[in-house]
């Protein structure tokens, strides 16, 4: 088994302007993707807005400078994430595909391996 | 050593390449010791088989010596193994209910063209693991630097095994989607192969051979799958007339112009018979309607007998379900033929605006093409030198270097 971080990617705008029954849709859509996935789900959180985010990198003059945004300025900001156990690439691939944000065009997840330092 | 047996050793490994190595992968699960040992066991023919004769079935010599290859370097480095992460391969070997014989070249296949893999890895991985291409052919055929390929290949098997791109034929719900990346890379390495993009050759033989035989493999171990029975339906009726495209003094010979009788009447029969398998399903595949084009032409005797009415309904079709500018152009070509240059000139026009043609070599050469054929000489000289600037193919080159001499003799007078 390998562990997948599951990145969830897309348009804050777009998330904040669901409607309730939207959300509603949304958030069973999640709650399948976790039945189904069940024990294999290691761990997983929705994240606040990246406007909410705090980014720390070095200045020109080598102290460590604190800014308001996240690290990476894009329309598509991360907004959630799921580590995973799987056996394969294909089944966390058939897992993703039941994510909503998989469905809808302005978000889309990204898997990654976890690096095994075992 | 015999030419008998080179060429036994030649033949082995254009046909049996694929199951030898995908044999031997099942038991490695690691592509390069997999490599490894398939090498050698050619090799090891080469110089058995001259003492021995050939035998009987060369493919299950080459896996068993490739597979005992294998088993001993498993043993002696057991323990080193252990710390390297392997391919994910089932143990168990799909039934027959499923409709597939696997004899892991499906595998194989899958594996190379998964879509988590870029579209040039999924190409390389293809030809240098399942046509047994070297990598320098693989980097000729694509232009770059051996190195370049050497280490495009090895990041793919690197990616195969960190991601866990798993050595399997898809399950049902994701079977559909992956042979349809296959077939993209079949097509793509084809059409490479049928006009070189760049060079001295208009053909490139090994990249259309390589191209037929996946066809023809995937068809022979997925025989009710109608994607591929079209593609290896389109392929052979387009590679049926490989041999009438140049003079014999290498001049491009245009469809027009080609001997109808020099046509592999072999391989257009065998095509037109899987499309007529691969028609029977309504809506047809997107190769399906490619084919029928291609059949079209096969079966007119002449050039003039041409069913030019037929081929604009046959893109009008393909139009509806997968527009795209480049079979728009060829339906303009085709309008053109059938109406009149005129007519062909005007169905062009509106895609001379399309950005994603801007650099396209054969919209210039259509246009210029119609406007010759309508004695404007001054706009065709003008096509002609655009499409010039725009193709890399010297066969190419040489033809329409010759039809801007024609056109520009009559701007003079």
């Amino acid at each position: 088994m390998t562990k997948y971080m599951i990145l969830i990617y897309g348009d804050a705008q777009e998330w904040d302007a669901m409607s309730t029954t939207q959300e509603q849709a949304h958030h069973a859509a999640h709650a399948a993707f976790r039945a189904k996935a069940g024990a294999q789900v290691i761990g997983g959180e929705e994240l606040e807005l990246s406007t909410m985010a705090t980014t720390l990198r070095m200045a020109t003059d080598d102290r460590v400078s604190t800014t308001d945004g996240p690290f990476l300025e894009a329309k598509e900001a991360l907004g959630g994430y799921y580590l995973v156990e799987a056996a394969d690439l294909d089944e966390v691939i058939a897992l993703a595909s039941l994510l909503p944000e998989v469905h809808a065009g302005h978000s889309g997840v990204e898997i990654r391996p976890v690096v095994d330092h075992g | 050593m015999s030419a008998a047996v080179v060429a036994a050793v030649a033949q082995a490994h254009r046909r049996d390449w694929a199951r030898v190595f995908a044999s031997t992968v099942h038991l490695t699960r690691d592509l390069d010791l997999a490599e490894e040992c398939a090498q050698d066991a050619y090799v090891q023919a080469l110089r058995t088989w001259p003492r021995t004769g050939i035998p009987d079935q060369p493919a299950g010599w080459l896996t068993t010596v490739a597979r005992n290859r294998a088993l001993d370097v498993l043993r002696r480095e057991s323990v080193l193994r252990k710390a390297l992460p392997l391919l994910v391969a089932d143990e168990s070997v799909p039934g027959p209910d499923d409709g597939l014989v696997d004899d892991g070249r499906l595998r194989l296949v899958f594996t190379c063209c998964h879509p988590a893999l870029s579209r040039d890895a999924q190409v390389a991985l293809t030809l240098r693991l399942v046509c047994g291409l070297s990598t320098a052919e693989v980097a000729r055929a694509f232009l770059v630097q051996e190195t370049t390929m050497a280490a495009r290949i090895t990041r793919a098997k690197k990616k195969i095994v960190t991601a866990r791109i798993p050595y399997r034929v898809p399950s049902p719900d994701q079977l559909a989607e992956r042979v349809s990346a296959v077939l993209e890379v079949v097509y793509l390495i084809f059409t490479t192969g049928h006009t070189a993009p760049v060079g001295a050759e208009l053909v490139r033989a090994d990249l259309a051979d390589s191209a037929v035989g996946l066809a023809r493999m995937l068809h022979l171990l997925m025989p009710g799958d109608v994607e591929i029975r079209a593609l290896l339906a389109l392929l052979l009726l387009v590679d049926a007339r490989r041999h009438t495209r140049l003079s014999a003094n290498g001049k491009l010979l245009l469809l027009s112009e080609q001997d109808r009788t020099r046509w592999d009447a072999r391989l257009i029969s065998e095509g037109v018979g899987l499309l007529t398998g691969a028609l029977r399903r309504q809506p047809p595949t997107r190769y399906a309607v490619e084919a029928a084009i291609a059949a079209v032409h096969a079966e007119a005797p002449t050039w003039q007998d041409t069913a030019w009415p037929e081929i604009v309904a046959l893109y009008d079709v393909l139009l509806k379900h997968w527009p795209s500018p480049v079979a728009e152009l060829n339906r303009a070509v085709a309008i053109g033929f059938r109406d009149g240059p005129l007519a062909g000139l005007d169905a062009l026009t509106p895609l001379l605006a399309d950005p994603t043609l801007a650099t396209y070599s054969y919209l210039s050469a259509a246009r210029a093409d119609f406007l010759r054929r309508l004695q404007r000489w001054p706009a065709a000289t003008a096509a002609y030198e655009e499409a010039l600037t725009l193709t890399d193919n010297d066969v190419e080159r040489a033809f329409l270097t010759e039809r801007l001499g024609e056109v520009r003799s009559h701007l003079s007078t």
